[in-house]
């Protein structure tokens, strides 16, 4: 098996219907829509924890998972918000999250897009970056040990890459013939460090040949580009033919998160990225002129990206704040509630007196 | 050796454990091991011996030198339903995959609950000459980590109860397997579905003056202890074997205290950050007034394990030890 750098085309692929075309565009607005109400609200200290932005790799969240079926899996990571929308997450559920409330997905014990619904096909993932791939590997394991028709995918970064988590998951991955396909996202930045300093090889796609298995690369800021490639990795897998390695190249137009201010990037770099190649400006134009939809279409999903943000935040404002105690619950299946420490009294004023902490990084927002 | 066979008399520590194997793989078809050389070759100690054979490649599945992938795998084949078992071929090499166990397998049914059931054994300790990579007993290393349950048994037949009910268990089990009891401990096993539940002391030999709180290889020379104390001082001498670590049977400890109010904790593991810290802990919150003495230790010293048997010997734990700590807490 050999690695293929050629990018598939990336005129529109002709399995897709005009609706889905449209659908494309409704995910990535949502996406970037939705990351933009989160920073006002981050701004009026609603949002607790950090923010992190897939500002300028919507296409390549978006067009990746939708590829899946609805019975497939994926696993994304901190920068796949769109993928997680594809996959059925909703924007009040994010934003009930950010907020940490009492009934959002993880019930305010985790932070930002880190919440799973096996369900709906995606898993909660962890900070420690690789370590979802030897995860789905496992997951694409038990498809194949049952001979169920489905598919699994895992989102990396260019960084994630560096750890042993990554290669030991990818190679197990690779000599069980597990149906997996291994997305790593390429955006130029693990937090401050530049590609060139996390990897001697010239492309990620190159990796692939090492490990046996197949390898493709693709815009990632080309919404149908992207969906092309994974989808024939998706083919592959679902063909039992194994893993395959997808290398998106896409730009981090934002900081690690909200609170870096990007002072190791060069001069013009970011702005450069926004003028030229921002992946809702470029399927926009292809929507238009490529694929004939007038104005109207691509306005209608503003005005309905905007008022579901609308509803959505307004009732995220409604939601509670956690119970103290439900802290206790569900570390274990049986027992199923750990006990309150006997001194832990006051809980209640711990809890109404608590502030904003100061940042988790060096900068303060910009 | 085929389950029908050892139901017969006596098997040994490692045998107990593979018959757990065969009758929970038996039993639930989503159980499946995985793990280095386990399939064709049996294991490094021969535990998963012909498993393959009757389970066939699919359940019973070599790996690459990979435990972080063993155990993440296993993680996402326990989310899907199944009931992995995974084996580290020895437990030393467990902390290759600390990240995943601490990190992924601990937290996911607190903060995603997804639910993780799913078993990692292995053979540990040492008193065999392994040196200091194949002699490791690192369970205080993931007894301070919540979502994580820890058992170590010390007979035959807790070996056989305590990993079927590892394996059944609903959240994630690290199961450690004593190599110097492998093959030198031997019992019948219970007959029918023998299970152990977790969470669970035994008490290996009562007594009123004294009470030694242990487990795994420990458990046989407190055993060999308390004989002596009998012999040679008159002491009654109760050991408690906690057989689980995570949850700890605190019920058991705390009886065991009031009966004859004083402790002495064995183990095997080196003594700073110990198990035996924490035991002492707990004693101190729940029994203190019923104490009559200081809580003592007898643990490793603090080293390396070293090769050589001079050196081997003088670092862990041995019955004179206990007998000479025993003997100084009786005249307390």
């Amino acid at each position: 098996m050999t690695a293929s750098r050629a990018a598939p085309a990336a005129s529109h692929p002709s399995a897709l219907s005009r609706d889905q075309l449209l659908e494309l565009y409704y995910w990535m607005r949502l996406t970037r829509s939705l990351e933009e109400r989160l920073v006002n609200l981050y701004r009026q200290t609603k949002v607790v924890g950090g923010l992190f932005r897939s500002l300028g790799q919507e296409a390549d969240a978006v067009g990746s998972a939708f590829a899946l079926e609805r019975r497939d899996v994926l696993s994304p990571l901190i920068r796949n918000l769109g993928s997680m929308l594809v996959k059925g997450a909703t924007p009040l559920e994010i934003l009930r999250q950010y907020m940490a409330r009492g009934d959002s997905p993880t019930r305010g014990r985790e932070l930002n897009i880190h919440f799973g619904d096996t369900e709906r096909g995606f898993i909660g993932q962890i900070s420690h970056l690789g370590d979802m791939v030897p995860v789905m590997a496992g997951v694409t394991l038990s498809f194949k040990l049952r001979g169920e028709d489905r598919v699994g995918l895992v989102y990396v970064g260019d960084g994630a890459t560096s750890t042993g988590a990554f290669h030991e998951g990818i190679n197990f991955a690779a000599v069980q013939r597990c149906p997996l396909v291994v997305v790593v996202e390429n955006n130029g930045y693990a937090y401050s460090t530049p590609v060139s300093r996390q990897t001697a090889a010239r492309h990620f796609v190159d990796k692939a040949p090492g490990y046996g298995i197949r390898g493709l690369q693709a815009d990632g800021n080309d919404v149908l580009a992207v969906y092309q490639a994974t989808k024939e990795a998706v083919d592959t897998a679902r063909a039992g033919e194994g893993v395959t390695l997808v290398e998106l190249i896409t730009y981090r137009r934002k900081g690690h998160a909200e609170h870096d201010n990007q002072s190791y990037v060069p001069e013009g770099e970011i702005d450069r990225w926004a003028a030229e190649n921002d992946p809702l400006d470029r399927y926009v134009r292809v929507l238009r002129t490529q694929l004939g939809f007038d104005a109207e279409a691509i306005a209608g999903i503003e005005a309905r990206v905007g008022a579901e943000i609308d509803a959505a935040t307004d009732e995220a404002e409604r939601s509670p704040m956690p119970e103290p105690r439900d802290c206790l619950v569900g570390v274990y299946h049986d027992p199923p509630l750990a006990p309150v420490l006997w001194y832990r009294e006051g809980v209640r004023s711990a809890v109404d007196s608590h502030e904003r902490p100061q940042g988790w990084g060096t900068y303060d927002a910009r | 050796m085929t389950p029908a066979e050892a139901a017969t008399g006596e098997i040994t520590y490692l045998e107990a454990i593979r018959e757990a194997l065969f009758e929970e793989m038996e039993r639930d078809p989503n159980v499946f091991c995985l793990g280095e050389d386990i399939g064709r070759y049996g294991g490094a100690f021969k535990v998963t011996n012909g498993l393959i054979d009757r389970f066939g490649e699919n359940r019973v599945i070599d790996t690459p030198i990979s435990e972080a992938a063993i155990v993440g795998a296993a993680a996402g084949a326990a989310h899907m339903g199944l009931r992995p078992v995974c084996e580290m071929q020895f437990i030393d090499f467990i902390s290759c995959a600390y990240d995943m166990l601490t990190n992924y397998v601990a937290t996911a049914r607190y903060r995603a609950f997804l639910p993780c059931p799913m078993v990692v054994r292995g053979p540990s300790g040492g008193y065999v000459r392994g040196g200091p990579f194949h002699s490791q007993n690192p369970e205080a290393a993931f007894l301070h980590t919540p979502g994580l349950k820890i058992v170590y048994p010390a007979t035959a037949s807790d070996a056989k109860g305590l990993l079927k009910s590892a394996i059944r268990d609903e959240d994630c089990v690290l199961f450690f397997e004593h190599k110097y009891l492998y093959r030198r401990v031997k019992e019948a096993m219970p007959a029918g579905d023998h299970i152990v539940p977790i969470g669970k002391a035994r008490i290996a030999r009562e007594g009123r003056d004294l009470s030694i709180i242990t487990y795994a290889a420990t458990v046989w020379k407190a055993l060999e202890a308390a004989e002596q104390l009998e012999r040679e001082d008159g002491l009654s001498v109760e050991v408690l074997d906690l057989r689980s670590l995570l949850p700890m049977d605190d019920e058991a400890i705390v009886a065991t205290v009031r009966r004859t109010n004083r402790v002495l904790v064995v183990h095997e593991d080196t003594e700073t950050g110990g198990i035996a810290g924490e035991i002492t802990a707990r004693i101190n919150d729940l029994a203190f007034e019923w104490l009559d003495a200081p809580v003592k230790r007898v643990a490793a010293h603090d080293v390396p394990l070293p090769y050589a048997p001079a050196l081997e010997d003088f670092v862990l734990p041995q019955t004179s030890d206990i007998v000479r700590a025993a003997r100084w807490l009786a005249a307390y």
